[in-house]
């Protein structure tokens, strides 16, 4: 069976039932078991955690304080599947937001299979849709944090509007005058040399290496990346 | 708009585990002025402003009310690239304003904002390009004269590369700083350097030339060295200047290119050009507000002397340079007797005002004046009909107080308070005793 799942799981608690760990494995669901939301946050990969699997039926207060602290981040994290027992049930009251979907324990492993996948498949796998990459350049649309191969890129807020709108439409020429709209609104006065202004400094900021990831189409307008016509 | 801006704003702060947030604001002499607030405060800040007691402020300082307000202008937020990383320190450029809302008459700023205003209101939007020019030296011993590091001595590299090594990361500072820098180079006298910046709107380019004066200076000391903006620092080789690139554009649309002139001039350059040279003498005090500004603007220095302009002329006020063929946008006007301790914003606002003058006037741009003026003698040049600058603050001060003009660019309050502070500027230096007067006078009388 093909990995469903290509990123890295969350399990709570740090020693997780057996049942669970045997049945992620069998699944091929790549997972690290951390014993807080503070390890979970220094072990989270690059990209994330792809969605959590919590076990509730160690020590219920330590999962719920878990699954809060997982979700109350900037990012948060999901899907998340909780295990409790039948005994648990009321807990889930007024925890709706924490938890996407959840098995009664014991429960058969084909159970949390089916679920794990439905989650997955519900939101879409393990992408991101507040993270706009490309090349080394990360957006963080949720935080307005942009990263180049993983320095902090401080920008002025137009420009990372700019930056922004340019790279969630890859391979797209835009004239001075549709970034000026779309990005500046219609109210802004100063004209489309706004746009080559920001533009300039937004290369400035890019570095040489990354300058020409905006690049000018001549008497045009402005292009992020590659031509969606070219190789 | 305006809430995602502070959004952003605040999101970063946190993301960016900034410290420190500095509110900053120029006097009316072009000093940047700073406070610093805590992360916390910042939301409220970007909300109501933040008051403070501007009596300690030159030119901020009224008899009845000291308290003023510093709005800050979210889309001047910057992180700052220098200081260590685990005490991340901000930057955000502050309107300041009276307590009523009302726009604070003795903020440059403002004062900017709203000539820039009267511009738009004719649908101009005004651009600015300055080439600064500034000098490094071994850090000044108290009445010594300063020692450029060419001198040699001072350094155990040869000079070219410490200020190679600097200017270099001068500019990589700026950079980051959302300051494209276009050319730079060193100039013709001894440690003296010039970084030319990019085309901004005005009121951006005020606050980049802040940014810049304190970068250069920044990154100087951080290496042991003082750079200066001092307009003559070294008597016998060329001061520091500020020559200015100016042009309007009404939409997308240069407002001074025009097919048809040979020069690729509109009548609204033309115009606008006329207005600079006749409000000229009047704006000096504020293009060149220091006693040691005067001493650049004499003959020999490729400082202007004469109330002139030409298409490549070196001695004169304006000078029109080559636009880049098939590049409409890239016409401009130079202006070349501003030099880098000015106020920019001032410096700009009296510009502007000047040239808008021209353009509602309808002056007439008198011929261009392409010969070697220094090499002409004064009866020939009134024979042209042109004039000198004022020769000193003295008599800069004398031709602003009678301007019309420059006093409702800058308002009452500035225009006041400007005239008070230099005439006493001048009158402490008219009571000083120099070097030259001993050595011409005290043996030979």
């Amino acid at each position: 069976m093909s990995t469903p799942v290509a990123d890295l799981l969350a399990v709570y608690p740090e020693s997780p039932p057996v049942d669970l760990a045997r049945t992620l494995d069998l699944a091929g669901y790549r997972w690290k078991a951390v014993s807080s939301a503070s390890e979970a946050s220094s072990h989270e990969p690059a990209s994330g955690w792809a969605g959590a699997v919590v076990a509730c039926d160690v020590d219920a207060e330590g999962a719920w304080a878990f699954c809060s602290a997982l979700r109350r981040r900037e990012l948060a994290v999901e899907p998340l599947l909780v295990l409790i027992s039948g005994a648990q049930l009321a807990d889930l009251e007024l925890r709706h937001d924490l938890f996407d979907d959840f098995c009664i324990t014991p429960c058969h492993p084909v159970e949390i299979e089916t679920r794990l996948r439905h989650l997955f498949a519900r939101g879409g796998g393990a992408v991101r849709p507040d993270l706009v990459q490309y090349n080394g350049l990360v957006l963080n649309l949720e935080t307005y944090q942009a990263t180049i191969a993983g320095t902090p890129l401080d920008l002025t807020y137009m420009e990372y509007e700019l930056l922004k709108f340019l790279a969630q439409n890859p391979g797209k020429v835009f004239t001075r005058e549709i970034l000026l709209s779309r990005v500046w609104g219609y109210e802004y006065y100063g004209g489309a040399r706004t746009v080559d202004v920001h533009v300039r400094r937004l290369r400035a900021k890019l570095g040489e290496e990354h300058a020409n990831v905006i690049e000018t189409v001549r008497s045009v307008g402005y292009r992020f990346g590659q031509s969606r016509w070219s190789a | 708009m305006l809430d995602q801006q502070r959004d952003y704003v605040l999101r970063t702060v946190e993301e960016r585990g900034v410290r420190l947030v500095r509110l900053w604001f120029t006097d009316v002499l072009g000093n940047l002025k700073s406070f610093a607030i805590s992360p916390a405060e910042l939301e409220n800040a970007l909300e109501d402003g933040m008051t403070f007691d501007g009596s300690a402020i030159d030119g901020f300082s009224r008899v009845q009310e000291a308290d003023v307000l510093a709005m800050p202008d979210a889309n001047t937020f910057e992180v700052l690239p220098w200081g260590d990383s685990k005490s991340v320190e901000a930057r955000v450029f502050c309107d300041i304003h009276n307590l009523d809302g009302t726009p604070f008459e003795g903020d440059p700023r403002q004062v900017l904002r709203r000539n820039l205003g009267a511009a738009r209101d004719q649908g101009y939007a005004f651009y600015v390009a300055p080439d600064i020019e500034f000098f490094y030296f071994a850090p000044p011993e108290k009445g010594q004269a300063p020692v450029p590091l060419d001198e040699g001595g001072f350094f155990d590299l040869t000079t070219t590369d410490v200020s190679g090594t600097l200017r270099k990361e001068t500019i990589r500072t700026l950079e980051t700083m959302s300051i494209p820098v276009e050319y730079s180079f060193h100039e013709d006298a001894p440690s003296q350097h010039e970084i030319d910046l990019r085309h901004t709107d005005a009121l951006t380019m005020a606050d980049s030339v802040m940014t810049f004066r304190l970068v250069v200076k920044e990154v100087a000391a951080k290496h042991g060295v003082h750079a200066t903006f001092m307009p003559k620092p070294l008597e016998g080789v060329q001061g520091s200047g500020m020559h200015m690139h100016f042009s309007l554009f009404k939409g997308d649309d240069n407002a001074f290119y025009s097919e048809d002139d040979p020069y690729n001039l509109s009548p609204i350059a033309k115009q606008f050009m006329a207005g600079l040279l006749h409000h000229a003498a009047e704006l000096t005090a504020i293009t060149n507000q220091t006693v040691n500004s005067y001493k650049r603007l004499v003959p020999g220095f490729e400082a202007p002397v004469h109330i002139s302009w030409a298409r490549n002329n070196r001695s004169g006020l304006i000078r029109v340079p080559v636009a880049k063929r098939g590049n409409p946008s890239a016409t401009r006007i130079e202006y070349r007797s501003t030099d880098p301790a000015c106020n920019p914003y001032l410096a700009m606002s009296v510009i502007l005002a000047a040239g808008l003058r021209g353009i509602a006037e309808g002056y007439e741009l008198p011929p261009e004046a392409d010969a070697n003026l220094f090499e002409m003698d004064d009866s020939s040049l009134t024979k042209l009909g042109i004039d000198t600058l004022p020769q000193s603050l003295s008599d800069s001060l004398k031709v602003m107080e009678r301007s019309t003009l420059v006093q409702e660019a800058l308002g009452e309050h500035i225009f006041e308070w400007f005239l008070r502070n230099k005439r006493n500027e001048w009158r402490s230096y008219k009571t000083h005793v120099s070097q030259f007067e001993f050595d011409r006078y005290l043996r030979a009388l």
